[in-house]
């Protein structure tokens, strides 16, 4: 018995939007705590620190998405974790969001004048204060467009949990697509719910842009 | 940690991973290719003097903007054959691959364009140069020259994008992967050792167009 597709089945699309926008929040989240950590190793004054953000950035930036989630989903049980698969899925997006974040923001603290760096460390401020007080308050307007444009990748990047069996979005749409034979219809759907959620802040992120670029 | 790493049953596999390396670089180097294409003509679209191109050209670059590319490649195998247009996994991968690139690309070749000065063009004009010249050496060119580093980030991101059209069965490298994992139940180590050969392909990737920015853009212009 093929299911009809109806209003109950565009809402059970609907309703993958759930799980879609709190794994992206959580991504966020996580990814931004690890992501100032590692732009602030990126910076930092010490060559090894400096090192390995590197190549933690670049590990990262340098191999799929899908990958790294991959790694993360077949490597913690190996690891001895048993894990469900939103712990799974969450430290695979936070792990690959503060890569992305950290090198967003490294570009966006080298960016602050380095005037601004000496004039707190004449004043004898510690590092803690001068970046706290001096370097990230000026990095972090700069950082607001990027940053946005970064949550729209990360959004679409949340689809590939389906590909690993995690039911969000795509996941709702790729189930309503084989139980009701209407493919066109069920991607089309998810389709929309992801442009009515991407584009706004493709446009923010767009418009913040200018209105910086107008200040400098 | 008690699991003993493995590395020894993949051996027998190196062809094949071998292989998919191959075929993941073809599938990248081709939707690059047409993504460029789709790219320069979607920027000049978007410029146009004609509001139904520029609408359209938009319309295209927004859409593939703001939706997961997984969900574009399933639009694209599983519904258009409801609308009597089917495609072999592969020729999907590359029609998605490229569309994807293409949009991508265009936004960035927009600003390049939109960086050259008007003076230039009218120094073409003065010169006698035919438009499609003007195009080509004195827009394309210097366009190209400025937005290369951003294009190329661009084109390493379309070659990491292609472990996706795994999920339509296209061969490739994770495809490949994935059934050796079927084979070995060492998951961990395959995608370990796949993660790795992404790894040196995407470092690959932007040696070569390091190399290429370096010979093709750099001044003296040849």
């Amino acid at each position: 018995m093929i299911r009809q597709f109806g209003l109950p089945e565009a809402l059970a699309i609907l309703s993958g939007v759930q799980a879609t926008i709190l794994l992206s929040l959580i991504a966020f989240v996580g990814g931004g705590v690890v992501g100032l950590a590692v732009a602030l190793m990126r910076t930092s004054e010490r060559t090894w620190l400096q090192r390995c953000a590197g190549f933690y950035i670049d590990f990262f930036q340098g191999t799929p998405l899908l990958m790294q989630l991959f790694l993360v989903f077949y490597g913690l049980p190996v690891l001895g974790y048993k894990v469900n698969p939103w712990i799974a899925v969450a430290i695979g997006f936070t792990l690959h969001a503060s890569a992305f974040l950290g090198e967003i923001w490294r570009g966006s603290i080298q960016a602050v004048p380095r005037g601004q760096t000496e004039a707190a460390y004449a004043l004898g401020l510690s590092y803690a204060s001068r970046m706290r007080n001096v370097v990230l308050p000026q990095a972090m307007r700069i950082s607001v467009a990027p940053t946005v444009g970064f949550m729209v990748q990360l959004i679409k990047g949340t689809s590939l949990a389906a590909i690993i069996g995690f039911v969000e979005l795509s996941r709702a749409a790729q189930i309503i697509a084989s139980a009701t034979y209407k493919p066109l219809l069920a991607y089309g759907c998810a389709a929309i719910v992801y442009f009515v959620l991407c584009f706004p802040l493709s446009r923010l992120s767009m418009r913040l842009e200018k209105r910086f670029a107008v200040k400098t | 940690m008690t699991y003993q790493f493995d590395f020894s049953v993949l051996l027998p596999y190196w062809e094949q991973l071998l292989r998919g390396c191959w075929l993941t670089i073809l599938l990248s180097a081709i939707s690059i290719s047409a993504g460029l294409t789709i790219g320069i003509l979607t920027a000049l679209a978007k410029r146009s003097r004609f509001t139904t191109a520029r609408i359209a050209a938009g319309t295209y670059v927004e859409i593939i903007r703001n939706t997961p590319f997984l969900v574009q490649v399933f639009f694209i195998f599983f519904g258009l054959p409801a609308l009597g247009i089917s495609f072999q996994p592969w020729s999907a991968a590359i029609l998605a691959l490229s569309l994807n690139c293409g949009a991508f690309s265009a936004e960035v070749i927009r600003g390049g364009i939109d960086a050259i000065a008007r003076g230039q063009y009218e120094a073409g004009t003065a010169l006698g140069l035919k438009p499609l010249q003007i195009f080509r050496h004195i827009v394309l060119k210097p366009a190209l020259r400025i937005i290369f580093p951003a294009l190329s980030g661009q084109f390493v991101l379309t070659l990491l994008t292609t472990s996706i059209v795994s999920s339509i069965s296209a061969e490739e490298l994770t495809s490949i992967a994935q059934s050796i994992d079927t084979l070995t139940f060492r998951s961990f180590e395959i995608y370990i050792v796949a993660t790795i050969l992404y790894l040196t392909m995407s470092f690959g990737f932007a040696t070569l167009f390091k190399l290429i920015d370096r010979v093709y853009f750099s001044y003296p212009v040849k």
